[in-house]
Order: structure tokens, then C-alpha cells, then sequence
């Protein structure tokens, strides 16, 4: 079997939950070296004492929230299920990972597929689910690889497939590989594409996957990272998993740091026990020399930008007071979300005073411009349109104008669209703008000729 | 949608004001209803919903209900308390209940709309001086409605391809498409041939045909219809005419007897194009290409425009007398009538024999062709109904004319009056056709022209008004779009002073008013009925005195065959 690259500098002070073993240097995507690291133990306790009200329960009391990006509830996910339609429930992982910055569920699928295929019997087993997909995306041709065959490996064993483990519930479990576009990380775009149309995202109200998703029928979609932790939720309890990190914000994340750190990568942190100031100092080993922090994209890059020096305050939900720089910001869930942005795909990216943000956001919209399904007049429209503008203002043709012309653009997007990429594409635009108004005003007194001597162009 | 249905309906609240509107409807059309407009481009009644455009987009609240109790919340002042949406919602996709609240007067629907309205501009080619939808373009009005009415954008447009054919009758131009879908819903939900599709993606979307297709089906123009903007044009009416000039007049289509409503357009007696007309119970918003094309019939080198005795030009005036003359002098007489008549030209041919001597054998021309199962049926006549129902005929008409034939072979038929049909196209021999005396009304210049006796110009359905009863023995109205060709006798004359050179004493006005006078007093399923008062929409009158007919009609759109529904 294929293998990566292993990561063997692991952080003492990462809790390695999800990650546990992926790294470890023997450690192969095999189905025999999982269970010989007691891989699909859980399973086979779940599937031969327990009932899948109890899995589901469990599920429920970790409090875990999903790990794709919007960070709802997973117990409750399943809880919304229409199972009265007599239809047939599907579980479709979301494997599409493609939010820049993002590259977590890869380490898994990569490393330890058989941890993500263990979560999905379990999943599939505790929802009753008839058919369990995994959607990949299509950039990761050795992920799909290697999922097959471990599927492949598992359905030998029994462990996927008809009557798993002697029981009288079948399941199959399918890999897809993606149409190659960020939408289809869209739970219903990721549902039309399955279904093999193109990945427009449906319409909500009426289409909620959980009664109208798959071929019409109840869906529950989970990212990779969500199911993993299903394993150790059925493993340790989900009140004792809950334990873990803090309330409202359980469990471990995989957060993916890049941009300009010394020392990128993955770290999987307990929630809540460090903040985004440790990430990039502590663990991320700071910034280069001689350069300060300019900006920090803290959940992927739709998430809304914060500026170095900003000060956050409020009240959270507990009704404790804040009042953070970008350093005391709690990573997890909530923190970053009383920040006015959020923690996303848990995508965080360093941004130095060597770049020009204008630049950064021009290449951010020129990302979400080329990504926009087209299926909807703002997001379709007006992501272009602010690629057009921030492309011609990094070229040297900015206006004073163009600051508010974009924020207003951005405000008439956001909100009324189909799907969140009306949002993931506002996002960036408005925060920008908002935030460092004053780099904007200022291009306008750019020299045009200077601009002409670098000029920028997306790849 | 049944009456009983419509009846039901909910109070809902409209920017504060309650309305009553029809319960389970969505809300572009619950205000629609009560006379509210709700802008929107991809909704359209009769397509699946895709709610892509967000031009509908109005602000939404419910009365709200304690969750743990499920008991109304109350405002201080006992109303129930409103929870608005905190985004707006698209109104297509959003059905009514009761105590609805709904804004779309509100700032933020405003801008909303406004929104929507310059990203829908920002790419398009705003080439409305040479657009032929320009005048009934959604854009333009919405634009002036609803929009901002300047521009913002100084980038440059995006370019696509301007004339793509993208089947015999459709060009498309994609700098001028919003993406909408409706004519890919069109053809995949309504046509069953869903050959249409976006490529590419983003703002670079393009709408095109799969490979190796084309967008020919026989209802490939409704796509331009339901096409919001000018991306489709129809290859027929392009460039041809501007839409302002156009005077409308509602019509019906005489392919078959489904008879779509449409609506002619003309300018100065020339007809540029025909397009359907909305009818729930018939044809909803659509109707066949291959009816659109019938106005062609008017204009063209074979129409009969002169009255003629045995090749002679002769005044209106004396060749119906000399056909008078004839059909009384010889007895003998057979009548080959036609089921593209009208009710009215029906009832009065039906009293024209009344007048001849003996028994006057009476056949009709039989079309036959294969029901699509949708707006084209078996029967292509469009009218065979009223013949039936006028008493013209009693059968339904046979395929061929051999009973005819062997009428004239054995002698006992000496002259034939053909009323919109030609003897040699109907199937006759020639050789039986120089048999007869043949007094011929026709609209067109046809094969047995040259062994008619006498010629009398028809007009064409574009030409008078009138009613034709279709499949569902729906009575349904046609009025004249244009004058018929100068020196024609002009709507029902032809055959009401025919009547009256056959008896003196039969004087009946050429008007279908009066016409329905006297029908209506003789046709019991015509009882009461007069012809002003029929809906635009039609009538349906009794068919219990022809339910044992074999009718040759298969399923079609709001149609189920009577033997079907027997069966069921």
C-alpha cells in the first residue's frame, strides 16, 4: 500500500486523540496494523452490546460539533433524521476538503483510513443508515486509493458490507471521488454531485439533507474529522468524552496552521485549553525574523480576517467578560466566533507585514470568483465583480471609491444566497475592507507605474 | 387546480395589511393574487422551483410558539408576536400559513432588489436597441421597477458566444442569459428532451446543448417565451418586428384538436408571430412549434383571393348565386365539409343543407396523426367536435371518402360542395372529381380548383372570429387578428348570403353574436349561451349525447381520453 510522509515531530502538548497513531513510525494504512492497535474494538462492542438509540445518545452527550466548518451539533444532526418516510438512510462523509488552508482530513485518510471507516459503520450502525458514502475530493487521487483498498480489507473481515459481524445489519460503504470544484464540499451541492448532476446547491427550505437529501431521502452528512471522534465517543462514553476540552466545545481539533510561521503544519489541541497565540508562537515556532504579525485568517480563508492590534470585547455566553488580542483568543469554537469571525475548517493562517493585503484579498476573491457554482445571481455576479475590482487594485488601478464600492458589493451578497459560499465569498470583502480601510485608501495613491513593475496575477 | 381547491384559502399578512390568498400556494403567487407584484426571473408557475435568481426575495415572519408549551407568544397588546426571518427569503420557495407576516416594501427588500438587479447588469451586454425582446424584457422593467438606476461597474464584461444556434428555430445568445434555468426545467419537465445544460462555471457559466444534440423538439420555442430575457430568440420572428408595434388578439391553434390559446401578433395586417396564451385547463403557458407556424398560411402565392365561375373573375355577388343556382337546379348534392370550420360556419353550412333537395350525404375530411401525449393530439382537426355538435355530422368522419367515391361512381351524386377541403387532397379520384359539378369554397388555391365550377375564397381562422369546440368539448373563442384578403367577402357573409340566395326568407345576420342566438335555442348543449360571454378561457358544454363515439384522442396534457377514464 501507498504511504506519506509521517510528521514525527508531535508537540508534547498536543493531545493526540484522532491522531493518535497516524504519525506513529510503524504505524501503516493497513487493516492488520490497525487491529493490531486495537483498531475496530469499539465496533465490534458496539455492534455486539449495544443498541444504536444508545450509540446515538452517546453522540449526543459528547456534545461533539462537526468539524467541517460549521460546527453544528453532530447528536442533534442525527436527531433531525426523518426516519417516519419509510425511505432509506444514507451517510455520506464529506471528504471534499477543500477550504484553503485546510488539510486535516487528508492526514487521516493518508494515514489511518481505517479509523474513518471504523466511525462510519458505527455512525451507520447507531442511524440505521442503508448505504454509507464517502465523498473525496478529487485533487486527492491517493486518498481515494487507499480508502478503497482498506474498504476492500474491512468488507474481507466482515466489517463492512452484508450482515457485519454476524449481525443481521448490512451496510455497504462506497468511495466517490469528487467533481474537482470547492462547492462540492456543500453538503446538497456534495448530494447533487453524488447523484451525479452538477454540485448546485438545493434550495433550503425545502431540501434539508436529513429529510430530503440523497436521492430525496434522509442524509446525514459528517466531515471526516466528525466521524473519527464517533469512534472514541462510543469508546470512552460520550459524557466522559465531553470531558475533553470545554462545554459547548468538546472534544479535540485538528488545526491546520500556515501562511508565515516558522513552523507550519497540524496540531491536534484539546479546545478551548490554548489559544490562537499559542498556536502561532508555541507551536507554530512564530513568525521570520524581523517581521510582525499584519493579519490572522483564523478558520479558513472565508472566515472573516482579524488585524494585528485589534481588541475584542464582549460578553460570552457563560456572561464572562472578554477582552483579547489576537493572541488571548481561545481555539475552539466559540472564541474565535465572540471575535466576530470563526473557527471554520480550523484553517489558520499567518499573515506578516511582507505582503500587501490588498493582494491577499485579491487572491482570496480570485478563489472564490473561480469557485462560485453560477448558480445564483449574487454569489455569481458579485464574486467576480470583486475579483475584477481587487485585481485591478492590486494592479495599480485602485480608486478611493473602490473600498466602499466593495464593501457594498460584499453586503449585497451576503445573506441572500443559496448556499454559504454567498457568505464564504462576502466574508473575506467586508472584513478587508472594514478592517484595513486605511491599506485600501492608500492604494488609490499608489503609483500605477511601481504596480507595473510587479504586477499581480492569480495563478 | 380545481375550483374546490382554489376556495381554500389563508390570511396572511402583506407589509401589515392581511390578505386573503390560496392556501398552499407559494408567495410570489399568493400575491400575485391580491394584486401584489413579487419581481422574479427563474420562477415560473408551470416549472419545478429553482429559486436561483433571488430577485424574489422578501422578508418573512411567523407567529411565534413557545417551544416547550407550543402556545403562541403574545405581544403586550395580546397580538401574537411576529418572528421574522433574520435573512430574507426567496418568495418562490416559501409557501404560505396562516397569520403570515411578509414585507416587501421594507428598506432591506429594497436593497434586496436593487442588489440583485445591478449583478444581474453588471455582465450583461445592454444591446437593448438591437435585443427583440426589448419592450417585453424582464430585465428592463424590472431594472426600471427595482433598480438603482445608475451603474457602478467600470471592469470589463465578460464575453461569451452572441448567436449560437442551438436548434432549427432557437438562437441563443449567452451575453444576454441570466442563468436562470427555466428553459433547461422547460425542457427536461414539460418537452421530455432535456438536451439543454450550463457549462463552465461562476459568472462564466453558459448556457449550450449536450454534445451531439440540438434543441429541436416540436415545443422548442417555448423557451424563448418563458426566457426572461433575449438569450433565446426565435429564428422565425427575430430582427423581424418590434414587439410595441404588435397588436395582440387572442387566438386558438388549429393543429389539433387540443386547441391551444395563443395570441397573434400583427402590425398593419401582417401577422409576426404566434404565442400561447396561458390557459390552466388546456394548455398551461405552452403550445407546439409546428403551430406557430400556421400564420404563414395567410400571406403566401396560393391563396384564393377571387371569386370565379368556370375560370371567369366574377363579383362576390354572382358567383354565390351562380353556386345558389346550382346546388338547388341538379339535386344530387354531397357536402365535403371540414373540421377546421368553425362552430358558427358549421351551424349555418348545416342550414345551407337544410335548404337542398333530397337527402345531401355530408362528409367530413378525417386528419389523423400521432398524439405526442402532450399539446398535439390524434385528431388534427380542429373542430370536429362542433360538427358534431351543430349536427352537421353524426359520425365521426372516416378515413377515406370511398363512400363518397362510389356515391359519384353510381351517379346519384352530381355536384359536390366543398367547404374548406379539397376533393383531389381528401383522397377522391381524379377521375370521379370530373364527374361532378364541384362548387368550391376554399382559402387556398388547391388541386381541384381548376375542376371547380365555381370559386369562393375562405378565410383563414386568423381572418374572422369564432368558436371551435376541442377534445374536452371545451367552446373556445378565436377573434379576428387581420382583414382577409381585399375584395373577400368578410367574416360569416359568405355563407349567410349563400343561405339567403338558396331561400329569400332565411335571413340570418353574419355576426356569431347572432349566430349564438339561434344555436342556442336549438343545440341543447349550447342552451343560454352566448357568444360574448364565453370565457376567454372557454367554456366546457355536455358530450353525453356522443360518449359512444370511438374519438381517436389519447392522454395528452389536462387530457384523459372518456374510455380511459371508463377503465380507471
Amino acid at each position: 500500500m501507498d504511504s506519506v510522509k509521517k510528521n514525527t515531530e508531535i508537540h508534547p502538548d498536543e493531545r493526540r486523540i484522532i491522531l493518535k497513531n497516524a504519525d506513529l513510525p510503524d504505524y501503516d494504512v493497513s487493516i492488520d496494523c490497525y487491529l493490531r492497535n486495537g483498531g475496530y474494538e469499539v465496533m465490534k462492542q458496539a455492534f455486539a452490546s449495544r443498541k444504536p438509540e444508545e450509540l446515538c445518545q452517546e453522540v449526543m452527550d459528547s456534545e461533539v460539533r462537526g468539524r467541517g466548518g460549521a460546527g453544528f451539533p453532530a447528536g442533534m444532526k442525527w436527531k433531525f433524521l426523518d426516519r417516519k418516510s419509510g425511505k432509506p438512510i444514507y451517510l455520506i462523509c464529506n471528504a471534499d476538503e477543500s477550504e484553503p488552508g485546510t488539510f486535516k482530513d487528508r492526514q487521516i485518510i493518508h494515514k489511518d483510513p481505517h479509523q474513518l471507516i471504523e466511525g462510519m459503520m458505527i455512525t451507520a450502525f447507531a442511524t440505521g443508515t442503508a448505504k454509507a458514502f464517502i465523498y473525496i475530493r478529487e485533487e486527492m487521487p491517493l486518498g481515494a486509493k487507499i480508502l478503497e483498498e482498506a474498504i476492500e480489507e474491512a468488507r474481507a473481515k466482515n466489517l463492512v458490507g452484508d450482515n457485519i459481524l454476524g449481525s443481521d445489519y448490512s451496510c455497504d460503504l462506497i468511495v466517490h471521488r469528487g467533481a474537482a470544484a470547492y462547492i462540492c464540499g456543500e453538503e446538497t451541492g456534495l448530494i447533487e454531485s453524488l447523484e451525479g448532476k452538477r454540485a448546485y446547491p438545493r434550495i433550503k427550505p425545502p431540501y434539508f439533507p436529513a429529510a430530503l437529501g440523497l436521492y430525496m431521502c434522509p442524509t446525514i452528512v459528517n466531515n471526516v474529522e466528525t466521524l473519527c471522534n464517533v469512534v472514541h465517543i462510543v469508546e470512552m462514553g460520550g459524557k466522559e468524552y465531553a470531558k475533553i476540552g470545554k462545554p459547548g466545545n468538546t472534544g479535540t481539533r485538528i488545526w491546520c496552521l500556515s501562511g508565515h510561521v516558522r513552523n507550519p503544519g497540524y496540531f491536534e489541541l484539546e479546545n478551548g485549553k490554548f489559544t490562537y497565540g499559542d498556536l502561532i508562537y508555541k507551536f507554530g515556532g512564530g513568525l521570520r525574523d524581523g517581521r510582525s504579525l499584519q493579519a490572522l485568517i483564523p478558520g479558513g480563508s472565508s472566515s472573516k480576517v482579524l488585524r494585528a492590534g485589534e481588541r475584542f470585547t464582549g460578553k460570552l455566553r457563560s456572561g464572562e467578560e472578554f477582552n483579547w488580542g489576537i493572541e488571548d483568543i481561545p481555539l475552539d469554537f466559540d472564541g474565535p466566533m465572540a471575535a466576530g469571525s470563526m473557527s471554520g475548517s480550523g484553517a489558520v493562517v499567518v499573515i506578516d507585514d511582507s505582503v500587501d493585503i490588498v493582494e491577499v484579498l485579491a487572491n482570496i476573491n480570485a478563489f472564490y470568483a473561480h469557485e462560485s457554482c453560477g448558480q445564483c445571481t449574487p454569489c455569481r455576479e458579485g464574486s467576480l465583480w470583486m475579483k475584477k475590482i481587487t485585481t485591478r487594485m492590486a494592479n495599480g488601478g485602485a480608486r478611493e471609491e473602490d473600498a466602499d464600492l466593495l464593501a457594498s458589493i460584499g453586503d449585497q451578497i451576503a445573506g441572500r444566497t443559496v448556499c454559504a459560499h454567498g457568505e464564504a465569498c462576502a466574508w473575506p470583502t467586508q472584513s478587508f475592507v472594514a478592517k484595513f480601510r486605511d491599506k485600501f485608501i492608500e492604494k488609490a495613491k499608489q503609483d500605477p507605474e511601481e504596480a507595473k513593475k510587479r504586477p499581480f496575477r492569480m495563478v | 387546480m380545481s375550483e374546490e381547491i382554489k376556495k381554500e384559502t389563508v390570511t396572511i399578512y402583506i407589509d401589515g395589511k392581511a390578505a386573503e390568498v390560496p392556501s398552499g400556494s407559494n408567495l410570489v403567487d399568493a400575491l400575485e393574487s391580491v394584486g401584489k407584484e413579487v419581481p422574479h426571473y427563474c420562477y415560473h408557475p408551470k416549472l419545478s422551483v429553482s429559486g436561483n435568481c433571488r430577485m424574489c426575495l422578501v422578508e418573512m415572519g411567523t407567529p411565534g410558539r413557545d417551544r416547550a408549551t407550543g402556545e403562541p407568544i403574545l405581544n403586550d397588546d395580546g397580538s401574537p408576536k411576529i418572528m421574522w426571518v433574520p435573512k430574507p427569503v426567496i418568495g418562490c420557495a416559501t409557501n404560505v400559513s396562516p397569520g403570515m407576516h411578509v414585507r416587501t416594501e421594507s428598506d432591506q427588500v429594497k436593497t434586496c432588489r436593487e442588489g440583485v438587479m445591478e449583478f444581474l447588469l453588471v455582465n450583461h451586454p445592454l444591446d437593448c436597441p438591437i435585443c427583440d425582446q426589448a419592450g417585453e424584457c424582464r430585465l428592463q422593467e424590472f431594472a426600471t421597477d427595482y433598480g438603482r438606476g445608475y451603474s457602478r461597474f467600470i471592469e470589463e464584461k465578460n464575453v461569451k458566444p452572441k448567436r449560437t444556434r442551438i436548434g432549427p428555430r432557437v438562437m441563443l445568445d449567452d451575453e444576454r442569459c441570466i442563468l436562470c434555468s427555466r428553459c433547461i426545467r422547460f425542457s427536461e419537465e414539460i418537452a421530455e428532451d432535456p438536451v439543454l445544460g450550463f457549462i463552465d462555471r461562476g459568472s462564466y457559466s453558459t448556457l449550450t446543448t449536450f454534445p451531439g444534440t440540438q434543441l429541436e423538439n416540436n415545443y422548442s420555442l417555448n423557451t424563448v417565451d418563458i426566457c426572461p430575457v433575449g438569450a433565446l430568440t426565435s429564428t422565425d420572428f427575430r430582427f423581424r418586428m418590434r414587439v410595441w408595434f404588435l397588436k395582440e388578439t387572442q387566438s386558438i391553434d388549429t393543429e389539433s384538436s387540443v386547441g391551444c390559446n395563443t395570441v397573434v401578433g400583427s402590425r398593419e395586417g401582417t401577422i409576426y408571430r404566434i404565442t400561447p396564451r396561458r390557459n390552466d385547463e388546456v394548455n398551461d403557458t405552452w403550445m407546439p412549434d409546428s403551430g406557430r407556424a400556421l400564420y404563414k398560411q395567410v400571406d403566401c402565392d396560393d391563396r384564393l383571393t377571387a371569386y370565379a365561375v368556370e375560370g371567369r373573375p366574377v363579383s362576390p355577388a354572382e358567383a354565390i348565386s351562380v353556386a345558389a343556382g346550382r346546388l338547388l337546379e341538379e339535386g344530387g348534392v354531397a357536402i365535403l365539409a371540414s373540421g377546421r370550420l368553425s362552430v358558427e360556419e358549421q351551424f349555418l353550412l348545416k342550414k345551407i343543407r337544410g335548404e337542398l333537395n333530397g337527402p345531401v350525404p355530408t362528409y367530413l375530411v378525417a386528419r389523423h396523426g400521432e398524439g405526442d401525449g402532450k399539446l398535439l393530439s390524434a385528431d388534427r382537426n380542429p373542430n370536429v367536435r362542433g360538427a358534431l355538435l351543430t349536427g352537421l355530422i353524426d359520425e365521426l368522419p372516416e378515413e377515406s371518402l370511398g363512400e363518397l367515391e362510389g356515391l359519384i361512381k353510381e351517379g346519384s351524386i352530381k355536384t359536390v360542395l366543398a367547404v374548406g377541403e379539397d376533393l383531389l387532397e381528401a383522397g377522391l379520384s381524379e377521375e370521379s372529381v370530373k364527374k361532378v359539378k364541384v362548387v368550391l369554397v376554399g382559402s387556398h388555391h388547391t388541386q381541384c380548383a381548376q375542376h371547380a365550377e365555381v370559386e369562393i375564397p375562405l378565410l383563414t381562422v386568423f381572418e374572422k372570429s369564432g368558436t371551435f369546440v376541442n377534445q374536452q368539448f371545451r367552446v373556445q373563442k378565436f377573434a379576428q387578428a387581420v382583414p382577409g384578403p381585399a375584395g373577400t367577402l368578410h367574416g360569416l357573409s359568405t355563407f349567410t348570403r349563400m343561405l339567403e340566395a338558396l331561400n329569400p326568407d332565411a335571413v340570418v345576420e353574419p355576426s356569431p353574436a347572432m349566430i349564438w342566438e339561434e344555436m342556442q335555442s336549438v343545440i341543447p348543449e349550447f342552451a343560454g349561451m352566448q357568444f360574448e360571454a364565453i370565457p376567454s378561457t372557454g367554456t366546457v358544454v355536455g358530450d353525453s349525447r356522443f360518449a359512444n363515439l370511438p374519438f381517436v384522442e389519447t392522454q395528452g396534457l389536462h387530457f384523459e381520453p372518456k374510455a380511459a377514464l371508463a377503465e380507471a
